[in-house]
């Protein structure tokens, strides 16, 4: 069995006569990215600090690739911490340095870089979180979105082994949330670091996550995939994880997975006691990375809620329209058979036209790939079934280029 | 047993508040070693002692030549009137001179950078504290002693010296303008007696006042900020208006102290 990159044994930790932490066991294993959820003062941020060795526990053990924290010797706790990486809450950027010199500082400091150099890598981490031309401006001069991003590049600047996240989206809108979302996913993907979040955003945060943990009264009570937690029955995840959810996700105006769950059990009694069919599509769009490496993070969720308005707009009331995926779409059609269901995607392939889902100017070469899929419920179908049904028999309707 | 158990509680009470003084006074040791050791670990931070030596030494210049000229016009003004019932007001240079020199100079140059830079110092690592910047810098694995307090003890100890000569040779200036331009005293006595009566020893004794006052208020102030955190009477910004309060009077009472023992050895 692997061994976790990080584990935290029995952890504890008191401030004063409040205990926060009460026995906190975890495993981060490497090249993951596991969320942490929990109540707000739950002690979510505590936990992170003593990942990165801001705090000390009162007991209990730290391992780092096995070995324990405590029987280091400081040189090799320094050269442990040079791994880490660290976005705050409140993004601690530095108010008397401008942007630029927040993202160069780790490079300036710690790196015997040339001047040179150091400018073409924060200037390079500055384009791809969009911030390039706020480099001469101080942390009180821009907004919080950017204030977020800047703290991000700070984060990323030294390409870390691990990088741990403090409630990275907190304050921003929903679109750049999910284009934080992103980014951490895309460059997960593309550096492969271990990444750790504490998060809010439920289910938003699943959709990245491998693992999830969940801290409830200083200690872990749930430990698993994202899969594993939204099946879980104890009523303590139930309440949070449901009672975080809205109807309507904040993300694009779609209604949230889990009342597409709903909505598929009554159609699927519909179905079962008066022979109701329904179908669900599953739209996926493919060139998402693509879009986000040429043009910016926002330009993909652009699309996506553009998509999703779009398609709200030409279905019925009974019918719902769902986010199940960095950058997929999932849409219950109510008293619809496959065919019907082709037909929409049909009609939709010719109605639907570029401009309705781009708001960002086209970089060369730019277009951008919808993929739908749809399967016919039957009486014995799961939604995740049903889900894996319609995106194995996918196959493209609709490819837009813009020139 | 309830005697006993009081007994407990004011002993350990006893302890802990006989311990809490020593413990801090460790932690300011090791912070003061530490922020004077980076100052030598590679590689130096040149600029952001420049940098520092501005904050402290050049723009503090304007209100030094104030205070200074000033301090250099009362001593005038007062020596030749208490000189003058001695008949032997002759003697203003040299009171003027080695008064400036040996007392006035560092303390007075101390005291002004306290009010100026140190207050500066305390509040502005206070804040960096609170923001959760300097936690930023520990998990960048940036020693915040070295990159905030070494450039800054550095720049004192550079500063403090050209700040008190400076403010000497103003005040010398002033008891002339007092002694000799408004009251009367030929200008050839008072420069000879202050040429005279100063010796080198009295020059190097208050240069190195000028050094130990730069390592006291710089760490005493730099301290406060630092833990900003750890008071118990007040958190956030409130913590960090107590912090530079508590900087100004204890570098200012400490400057005093030190100011007597050094006196007490140099004479």
């Amino acid at each position: 069995m692997t061994t976790p990159l990080i584990q935290l044994q029995d952890i504890h930790k008191t401030f004063g006569s409040n205990p926060v932490l009460n026995g906190v066991n975890l495993n981060i294993y490497r090249g993951e990215i596991t969320t942490i959820i929990g109540k707000s003062g739950g002690g979510k941020s505590v936990l992170l600090k003593h990942i990165i060795g801001l705090l000390e526990p009162d007991s209990g053990e730290i391992l780092l690739d096995g070995r324990p924290l405590s029987t280091m010797k400081k040189s090799e706790r320094k050269a442990m911490k040079q791994k880490f990486s660290y976005m705050f809450q409140g993004n601690a950027l530095f108010d008397s340095l401008n942007v630029y010199e927040n993202v160069a500082l780790p490079l300036k400091e710690k790196t015997s870089l040339p001047e040179r150099e150091i400018r073409k890598r924060a200037g390079e981490k500055m384009a791809q979180l969009d911030i390039a031309g706020i480099g001469d401006r101080y942390p009180s001069e821009i907004s919080g979105g950017m204030k977020k991003r800047v703290a991000l590049a700070r984060a990323l600047i030294t390409s870390p082994e691990i990088i741990l996240f403090d409630e990275p989206t907190t304050g921003l809108d929903p679109i750049r949330k999910n284009a934080v979302h992103g980014m951490i996913s895309d460059y997960q993907k593309k550096f492969g670091f271990t990444g750790v979040v504490v998060s809010h955003e439920i289910p938003d945060i699943f959709y990245i996550s491998q693992r999830i943990a969940m801290l409830n009264n200083g200690s872990i009570i749930f430990e698993g995939s994202p899969d594993a937690i939204q099946q879980a029955e104890a009523p303590d995840i139930r309440n949070f994880i449901y009672g975080m959810e809205n109807r309507r996700s904040g993300f694009n105006g779609a209604a949230h997975q889990t009342y597409v769950e709903q909505r598929f059990n009554q159609e699927k009694f519909r179905l079962c006691d008066h022979n109701i069919t329904f179908s669900l599509i599953i739209f996926t769009l493919e060139n998402f990375s693509e879009i986000t490496e040429h043009a910016d993070h926002m330009a993909g969720q652009t699309v996506l809620t553009n998509l999703t308005e779009y398609i709200r707009r030409q279905i019925n009331i009974t019918d719902s329209c769902s986010r199940c995926g960095l950058n997929k779409i999932a849409l219950l059609l109510s008293n619809t058979d496959i065919e019907h269901a082709r037909a929409f995607c049909q009609r939709l392939s010719k109605e639907i036209k570029g401009s309705d889902l781009l708001d960002i100017k086209p970089y060369p070469g730019f277009y951008f790939s919808l993929r739908a899929g749809f399967a016919q419920a039957t009486r014995d179908s799961r939604l995740e079934a049903l889900m894996e049904q319609a995106e194995s028999t996918s196959n493209p309707f609709y490819t837009f280029n813009i020139c | 047993m309830t005697i006993m158990s009081g007994g407990k509680i004011l002993v350990s009470a006893l302890g802990r508040q006989t311990l809490a003084p020593i413990r801090n006074l460790g932690k300011l040791g090791t912070f003061f070693f530490w922020g004077v050791v980076n100052i030598f670990t590679l590689p130096f931070q040149f600029f952001k002692v420049i940098e520092q030596v501005c904050f402290i030494g050049a723009k503090s210049v304007f209100v030094i030549t104030l205070t200074g000229a000033f301090t250099g016009m009362v001593l005038g003004l007062q020596g030749y009137y208490a000189l003058t019932k001695f008949g032997s007001e002759g003697m203003l240079g040299s009171a003027v001179a080695l008064s400036l020199i040996r007392e006035m100079g560092p303390v007075l140059t101390a005291v002004m950078v306290i009010g100026r830079a140190g207050s500066a110092m305390a509040a502005e690592i206070g804040i960096m504290r609170i923001s959760e910047q300097i936690d930023a810098l520990e998990t960048m694995s940036i020693d915040p002693v070295r990159f905030l307090v070494s450039p800054r003890i550095a720049a004192a100890v550079i500063s403090f010296p050209l700040l008190t000569a400076l403010f000497d040779v103003i005040g010398i200036i002033g008891g002339y303008i007092t002694g000799s331009v408004l009251l009367g005293i030929n200008s050839g006595v008072y420069f000879a007696r202050v040429e005279s009566s100063v010796l080198m020893k009295d020059v190097s004794g208050g240069f190195i006042k000028a050094v130990v006052f730069a390592l006291v208020v710089v760490a005493i102030c730099c301290f406060q900020g630092f833990y900003t955190h750890l008071r118990k009477e007040g958190f956030g910004s409130k913590g960090v208006s107590l912090s530079t309060t508590s900087a100004v009077v204890t570098s200012c009472v400490l400057v005093l102290i030190t100011d007597y023992v050094l006196t007490s050895i140099l004479l």
